[in-house]
């Protein structure tokens, strides 16, 4: 059995689709935030490779066929902004300033909380990009020293964490405008917040696409500069 | 042939992002400028609605499905991770929070304000 899991391509494509829709099933069941079939989906895999001492390799080797889909996934993203273009262009100065100062707020709570619990320059370098997607983060810790492969668990957890909160916090913090809804999570949470941001309504989808470009671009610009302060 | 034609597009678009890449030095993704040239290309109408819509759809629609792979590097990762544990956990949840609503309440403020300005001067002209 396990020469077969081992030798086939299929299996972690397989197992990445049964735990997304075991996800799907359980969010209909189940309305909480907190069921969130990314979030499940994760969480079988990862039990799925403990329980039966699979290699991550071994999974890789199959799964990295679904994540060949992303580049051109994110280049789609310009599709719903391009349907929904005039939302930019009546709303420029604010989505600007909603981008500029929640890039602001994320590399300074960085540097805040390092500062707090004596974070060497290495692990803070490490934490600096983690608002923004995942291929300009990798660059960006590379550049300035951190490491890469923390980098990139860091993106994937803040992206997952922002996808289960982006409902509560937007009620909590009272907004309501779905340009703002959009802005919020796309600058927060990248592409995995935008794909809530998608399921929210199209305004918010094509405004989280957006700000996941805008940040990402505000954030490499920045970085250097962040990085010199600790 | 519909799809495959749309996917031929996206899978152009994307290859000249990844071109775009290697020519220009700088940290940027090549799916970045991907976005960026399909969104000109859109607007210049050098590609139609209608040659990429649904392909495109279909692909966002599944991303989330995408991620999974990354995300289960965790399993990986923990050695490295398990060391800094508790301010990578506190640094993630406090920042994401943080962000996400600063830059919604700036946004949403922002575009009220604009919004009253432009009712007063429609106000002021009558």
């Amino acid at each position: 059995m396990k020469e077969i899991i081992s030798n086939s391509a299929f299996f972690g494509v397989f197992i990445s689709l049964v735990g997304y829709e075991a996800g799907l099933f359980l969010k209909k069941k189940i309305r909480h935030p907190l069921v969130n079939p990314l979030l499940i989906s994760i969480i079988f895999v990862i039990v799925i490779l403990v329980v039966l001492n699979i290699d991550y390799e071994r999974y890789h080797q199959g799964a990295k066929y679904i994540s060949y889909l992303l580049t051109p996934a994110t280049v789609c993203l310009a599709v719903p902004l391009y349907e929904q273009i005039s939302l930019l262009k009546n709303n420029w100065k604010a989505i600007i300033m909603g981008i500029v100062s929640g890039v602001i707020t994320s590399m300074s709570s960085v540097l805040l909380l390092s500062l707090v619990f004596g974070l060497s320059h290495e692990e803070y370098v490490t934490l600096l990009p983690k608002s923004i997607t995942t291929a300009i983060g990798m660059e960006l810790s590379k550049e300035t020293g951190g490491i890469v492969t923390i980098t990139v668990t860091v993106i994937i957890i803040t992206g997952i964490f922002g996808n289960v909160i982006a409902e509560g916090v937007c009620r909590l913090f009272r907004i309501h405008e779905p340009v703002a809804k959009g802005i919020g999570i796309g600058t927060s949470a990248h592409a995995v917040g935008t794909t809530k941001a998608m399921e929210m309504g199209q305004e918010e989808g094509a405004m989280s696409s957006l700000a996941i470009a805008v940040a990402g671009l505000l954030t490499a610009a920045g970085v250097s500069v962040f990085a010199g302060l600790m | 042939m519909k799809y495959l034609r749309q996917l031929g597009i996206i899978m152009v678009i994307t290859f000249m992002g990844e071109m775009l890449k290697e020519v220009i030095p700088l940290a940027i993704p090549a799916s970045i400028y991907g976005l960026l040239l399909m969104l000109a290309a859109l607007m210049t109408k050098a590609v139609r609605l209608e040659d990429v819509k649904e392909t495109a759809d279909f692909l966002i629609e599944i991303m989330p499905v995408m991620f999974i792979p990354a995300a289960a590097e965790l399993v990986v990762s923990w050695g490295i991770l398990q060391d800094i544990l508790i301010p990578v956990i506190v640094i993630t949840l406090v920042t994401t929070v943080a962000v996400m609503a600063v830059s919604g309440r700036v946004t949403q403020s922002v575009i009220r304000f604009e919004k009253k300005r432009k009712e007063k001067n429609e106000r002021n002209n009558k």
